[in-house]
């Protein structure tokens, strides 16, 4: 049998576009979302002040997403209008988290396997509700795959080692500044430097407030809350030592950057010699191991002789 | 314009892409125009005595910040046709509306006018300027013209606390639109002209949120004293005004309680002097 010129399987390319994809998503750094007594805390290092990476979508429905910047923006664009709509339809009560993850689900997934590059992006998106209960904090791949998150998720960068800190430290129902200290926690690596206050970016949706639950959390509300965990003062030591926009997100950046890169030696050259699909598939995976998503392990890797 | 309401919504079908506009009432007019309050079709014969109106609304700026007020009573014609109907909307977190006249249309349009200023929010990341809220809220007005002509009139007093002066303004509008900013204090609605004779009599400048409160609450029951489409404080079924201040702290809307406490110090006053308080001659 003949085959075309460059001809690749669909399962090849659908692994090309997963790994492309959280190649791109890992490049970032870790956005973490988790549940505290009076609703969902938000918390991504982010030295920009004007590009959210955390955002509202309506009373009760907030936004995380990490990876290329005009994509997930256009998702949360998109997410807003989805809310607005329906809210003004109905009734406001009628706009609800899963409603919009099946929006964002159905257009990931869709993008995923119509387009060429998928979206590099992953999103939670997470609604309080009356009590803890009705909390839903919902995390949706670049593939369509939603995760029904219970208690907390972390996402982007080095996803999976910010999820184990976080898992060792949570616990159900902290007060607002216990849940930002296990976050902060979580997000910086052992040993290492906390992001200054100057370079956080941190929201609540509280159940407590009236209309729209959601609310940033900044400058001096944001620092007293830090004074109140354990390590604040060292966060906001860090603050001070270090001048606006230098060395420690940056270096984060590089480093993550540079394992990105050697990870992806094994897969871009399996993709080169495509004939070859055998070895490839029996390529060891990266040591750090994306998140679990739905193509992985459900496809064929070729190592299967059928 | 057709509705694209039959198409999926989603991301995939360029509707929720940019509009170029962080405009939700321009979204809206392209995705379900039907959802807007309708502007283009002309009734048959004006039917605006049979649906039920809205009345008075007074509002009063106080030493950094505004009060809003309204009094309770819709009518149709000669028949009240509610007694405890809300005519001040909170518009967002630094502004809030009253509407007098058709009271089905102005509450669509409050409605549709808090999504408007929330989706500019959301969508730039930053909240519209005092001036800019008003403007939209006169484009709104003034798409409801034709529907004004017919009978439906409604017109709008818009209130906000402006960050940057740190005082609040007033703004009002007629049919056609807008809006003319008021200085100090204004009144719309069938009862307005007695409100605002009361309010011109009261007001003192740089007076404190509490006694701006007072004020208007004097101010609309002398509204209800001689207007009979507005309605004073219903002592027996416990149906005080709705009122809501905006401030630095933001819109806050009075409790029941703190209400009737007011309007419990103005009766007593009035039981011994029926016009309430007299401003002096010099």
């Amino acid at each position: 049998m003949s085959m075309p010129f460059g001809y690749a399987s669909p399962e090849q390319i659908m692994r090309d576009k997963a790994d492309y994809a959280r190649k791109g998503i890992a490049r970032g750094r870790s956005v973490v979302v988790l549940q505290y007594e009076d609703g969902i805390l938000f918390v991504a290092p982010n030295p920009s002040r004007a590009l959210h990476k955390i955002s509202e979508i309506y009373d009760r429905i907030g936004f995380a997403a990490v990876g290329r910047y005009n994509e997930f923006e256009e998702l949360r664009l998109g997410g807003i209008r989805y809310a607005d709509i329906n809210g003004y339809t109905y009734d406001r009560s009628d706009v609800t988290g899963r409603g919009l993850a099946n929006l964002y689900a159905s257009n990931l997934g869709r993008i995923f396997t119509e387009s060429i590059k998928s979206l590099e992006v992953e999103v939670v998106v997470a609604e309080v509700g009356d009590t803890s209960d009705g909390d839903a904090i919902y995390r949706l791949t670049f593939d369509g795959s939603v995760f029904d998150e219970h208690g907390f998720a972390a996402m982007g960068g080095q996803a999976d080692a910010v999820a184990t800190r976080l898992k060792e430290r949570y616990r159900e129902g902290m007060p607002l500044a216990d849940a930002l200290e296990v976050a902060l926690t979580a997000l910086t690596e052992p040993g290492g430097e906390r992001p200054p206050v100057a370079q956080l970016e941190v929201a609540v949706l509280d159940r407590k407030r009236e209309h729209r639950k959601f609310l940033r959390l900044t400058g001096a509300r944001l620092e007293r809350l830090l004074s109140q965990t354990s390590a604040g003062g060292g966060a906001a030591q860090g603050a001070a030592e270090e001048p606006p926009g230098a060395a420690p997100g940056e270096g984060a950046g590089g480093a993550s950057d540079a394992s990105g890169s050697s990870g992806s030696s094994g897969s871009s050259g399996s993709s080169g010699s495509s004939g070859s699909s055998g070895s490839s598939g029996q390529a060891a995976p990266p040591a750090d191991t994306p998140p679990p998503t739905g193509p992985e392990g459900d496809i064929d890797d070729g190592s299967s002789p059928l | 314009m057709a509705s694209h309401r039959d198409l999926p919504a989603g991301l995939v079908n360029q509707l929720f892409h940019n509009t170029g506009s962080s405009s939700f009432t321009e979204f809206v007019a392209a995705y379900a125009p039907e959802l807007l309050p309708q502007r283009d079709k002309v009734l048959a014969t004006p039917i605006g005595d049979q649906v039920p109106h809205a009345t008075t609304i007074v509002a009063a700026t106080f030493a950094g910040g505004v009060v809003m007020a309204g009094d309770r009573r819709a009518t149709s014609g000669n028949i009240i046709s509610q007694r405890d109907v809300e005519k001040v909307f909170r518009a967002d977190d630094y502004s809030c509306m009253g509407i007098a006249g058709t009271a089905s249309t102005g509450i669509e349009m409050a409605r549709l006018y808090r999504v408007e200023l929330e989706h500019y929010e959301k969508m730039e990341g930053r909240t519209l300027s005092v001036a800019g809220k008003a403007n939209r809220l006169a484009t709104m007005i003034r798409g409801n013209l034709g529907m004004a002509m017919q009978g439906l009139v409604v017109v709008p007093l818009f209130a906000a606390y402006d960050p940057d002066r740190d005082e609040g303004r007033i703004f009002s509008y007629d049919v056609a639109g807008g809006p003319y900013e008021r200085d100090r204090f204004d009144a719309i609605g069938s009862g307005s002209i007695f409100a605002r004779g009361a309010l011109k009599k009261l007001y003192r400048d740089g007076a404190s949120a509490d006694d701006m409160v007072m004020t208007l609450i004097q101010a609309l029951y002398d509204a209800a004293d001689d207007d009979s489409a507005t309605g004073g404080p219903d002592v027996t079924r416990k149906i005080w005004p709705i009122v809501s201040v905006i401030d630095a702290d933001g819109y806050r809307r009075l409790t029941e309680e703190q209400v009737a406490g007011y309007v419990e110090q103005m009766l007593q006053q009035r039981l011994i002097s029926p016009d309430g308080p007299i401003a002096p001659l010099r």
